[in-house]
């Protein structure tokens, strides 16, 4: 997995509460089989009309945000689906870091198993956040997961919470898989253990 | 009492099957958790099976694996190749994979495929005091047999299948009780609705929720499945039911569930299955059941909800800006004002998903079709949640109630839940759904869904329009 330790960039508003991930990334982007290439699709009912043309006032189609590697948004942010292709779509298209009061389990989870922070601020702090990207092109945020603090332009740090287990396996671009693996003889051990307690458990079959 | 048992009588549903499955207790408050069960589709898993084989890694417990495809089949001309080319190489994928790994296989011209979250429970695969999992959301369904269900993404989906295992923190444990008995026409569906219309689409975030209380007990299993399937739209890691003799009687017999003496043995360990009379929980939210009306959503959230006589609110009415237009917004897309919302003109009606697509919803739709028909320009579906949910409803004689209606009878899968195949609604059209989510182009490009229960959907097919079900008695 990609690390992620400090990202300064420019941070897109979208003030809205409760983006689901069918707004992220609608079912009919899911049939991919990758996990690149869906960031054309990101947010497709809210950057392109009927046609296909963008929509002139969704903020991503608009100049400096096109270029955002940050997102700032409202409360319960990713509810919805696990439909790991919210974050897929949101990195493909360049970011890295969403900024919001509150996110749903499943997308947060899932941000962190592809290089994405996701950083939970007070709604005030988003929204003053919101305000200062309207400095246009010079309102570069820096994100800073190493000492836990996103800098506004002004220069004022804000500091945000992390899971340490979390913070470290992004930190680190670690594999968990293979982590998980090296516990494999207590994952056995389970197993075993528990044949032996509870012999009716049974396994699935589809012999009838 | 040592201080462990005072923590032992203390513990809740969750804590006790919490506790049986952590195979290692972690740093920083996590838990390396076993996984019971993994139940695999094939949208959320090309991804997972991709990454065994560039780390040329194996399925770690084939045995505890089932897959089948869902989304995107289609529910019409199943004897044909999918015409769809991508959603066709989906599935042949999940073949492919599934062969590749060894992995059991529901495939899609077997009795048995339909939605997994149907499937699991039909199947006897999912038990109480399990862990299952699904790279899917509403795998909270489960809960509804007591056991701890949720949906994880792709990369735990690879996780579990390399492993068997998944890095958890534990979360919170609320109890939503709903005391006293529903009223006629009010169903499991309109309590889903209700629950998160009080708590709100974020109010179960970090929670695992148990329902409880008279009205909860007295749900059919099938009740229970709805309600629980629900609990993500109010952002909660999962829900469930505490098993009982409703939970053993819909396993006994079941194909994968244990016979005999081990039947019996499973049973002495699930009567175990109970939040303990001291168990403390981090939130309890206590409601009537007579409170609850038959339910349907205004807006394209599901906490956007009111009862069917009710009045969709007035944005002007209220005081935080973005929530104003928030809501201003949802009644735009939704093309409502705000007033009653009794008599909406209906397009389309569709009754299946994971939420609704059991027998007795089938039941509940026919016997609200039976001698009258579908309103003229209205499109109708119903589409059974599995092959033998379709079959036990064609031996009722309930395709043939339902098609002498209009309605259409379809072959299953998730279908207009979310627009993956064929059934789609088109831009502008206005859909009274028994699925579980209405947000903006969920069932379609600009399609509009109003949640409601089967009972109110067959009722606005054969109306036309939003009414209440109380009145085809
Ligand atoms: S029926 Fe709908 S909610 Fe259920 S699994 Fe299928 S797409 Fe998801």
């Amino acid at each position: 997995m990609q690390p992620f330790t400090t990202l300064t960039g420019v941070a897109a508003p979208l003030p809205v509460a409760n983006v689901d991930t069918d707004k992220i990334i609608p079912a009919r982007f899911l049939k991919t089989l990758t996990r690149t290439g869906l960031g054309r699709a990101l947010f497709d009912g809210l950057r392109y009309d009927e046609t296909g043309a963008e929509r002139p006032e969704f903020v991503l189609n608009r100049d400096p945000f096109r270029k955002a590697e940050i997102l700032i948004a409202l409360d319960n942010f990713g509810c919805g689906s696990s439909r790991e292709h919210a974050p897929w779509a949101l990195a493909d298209f360049g970011i890295r870091c969403v900024i919001a009061p509150s996110f749903a389990d499943i997308f947060y989870n899932n941000c962190f198993k592809n290089g994405l922070l996701p950083v939970t601020l007070p709604r005030e702090v988003c929204e003053q956040l919101m305000q200062d990207t309207e400095l246009g092109s010079n309102a570069r945020v820096t994100v800073d997961l190493k000492r836990q603090v996103v800098v506004r332009a002004n220069g004022e740090e804000i500091p945000f919470q992390v899971d340490e287990g979390r913070r470290k396996a992004l930190l680190n671009g670690l594999d968990e898989i293979a982590e998980t693996l090296t516990r494999d003889t207590g994952i056995t051990r389970f197993e075993t253990g528990r044949a032996a307690r509870e012999p009716w458990r049974p396994a699935i079959s589809l012999e009838s | 009492m040592s201080p462990a048992d005072v923590r032992r009588a203390g513990q809740t549903l969750f804590d006790k099957i919490w506790s049986a499955h952590v195979v290692e207790t972690l740093a920083s408050d996590a838990a390396l958790l076993y996984i019971d069960r993994h139940l695999v589709h094939e949208v959320t898993s090309p991804q997972a099976f991709d990454g065994l084989r560039v780390n040329g890694r194996r399925v770690r417990r084939p045995d505890a694996t089932l897959a089948v495809p869902d989304h995107n089949v289609p529910t019409a001309n199943r004897d044909q190749a999918i015409t769809d080319p991508e959603s066709r190489l989906q599935v042949a994928t999940l073949v492919q994979n599934v062969a590749d790994f060894g992995v059991p296989f529901i495939p899609l011209n077997d009795v048995r495929q339909g939605i997994v979250h149907v499937i699991g429970p039909e199947q006897g695969a999912s038990l109480p005091g399990m862990t299952i999992v699904c790279g899917d959301s509403h795998t909270s369904t489960h809960g509804a047999l007591g056991a701890l269900a949720f949906g994880i993404g792709t990369s735990e989906v690879e996780h579990v299948l390399a492993t068997q295992t998944l890095i958890q923190s534990k979360a919170r444990s609320m109890r939503v009780r709903v005391e006293g008995q529903l009223g006629a026409g009010v169903t499991a569906k309109d309590m889903a609705l209700y629950i998160i219309g009080r708590i709100g689409t974020g109010g179960g975030t970090g929670y695992v929720i148990e329902y409880a209380g008279e009205a909860v007990r007295s749900l059919s299993m099938a009740g229970r499945m709805t309600l629980c399937n629900m609990s993500i739209e109010s952002g909660a890691r999962a829900g469930l039911v505490a098993p009982d003799d409703t939970t053993f009687d819909y396993i006994r017999g079941r194909p994968m569930a244990p016979k005999g003496d081990d039947f019996d043995a499973a049973v002495a360990y699930w009567r175990t299955l109970v939040s303990d009379d001291g168990a403390v929980f981090d939130h309890e939210v206590v409601l009537d059941a007579a409170d609850i009306a038959p339910m349907i959503t205004w807006g394209t959230s599901p906490e956007a909800v009111i009862p069917v006589t009710g009045l969709i609110p007035d944005p002007a009415e209220l005081t935080d800006p973005a929530i104003r237009a928030n809501q201003a917004r949802m009644l735009d897309y939704m093309d409502l004002a705000p007033g009653p919302i009794l008599g909406a003109a209906v397009d389309v009606v569709f009754i299946g998903s994971c939420t609704n697509a059991r027998i007795e919803d089938i039941r509940a739709a026919a016997a609200i079709a039976k001698d009258r028909r579908v309103a003229d320009g209205v499109r109708a579906l119903v589409v059974p949640g599995s092959g033998l949910v379709k079959l036990q409803a064609e031996a009722e004689g309930l395709d043939r109630i339902l098609t002498d209606a209009g309605f259409e009878w379809r072959e299953p899968g998730c279908s207009m839940c979310l627009g993956m195949n064929e059934d789609k609604l088109t831009p502008g059209q206005r859909c009274v759904s028994t699925s579980n989510r209405n947000f903006e182009g969920r069932q379609g490009p600009g399609g509009r869904t109003h949640l409601a229960s089967p009972a109110m959907a067959a009722a606005a097919a054969v109306a036309g329009r939003i009414v209440d079900c109380r009145e085809f008695g």
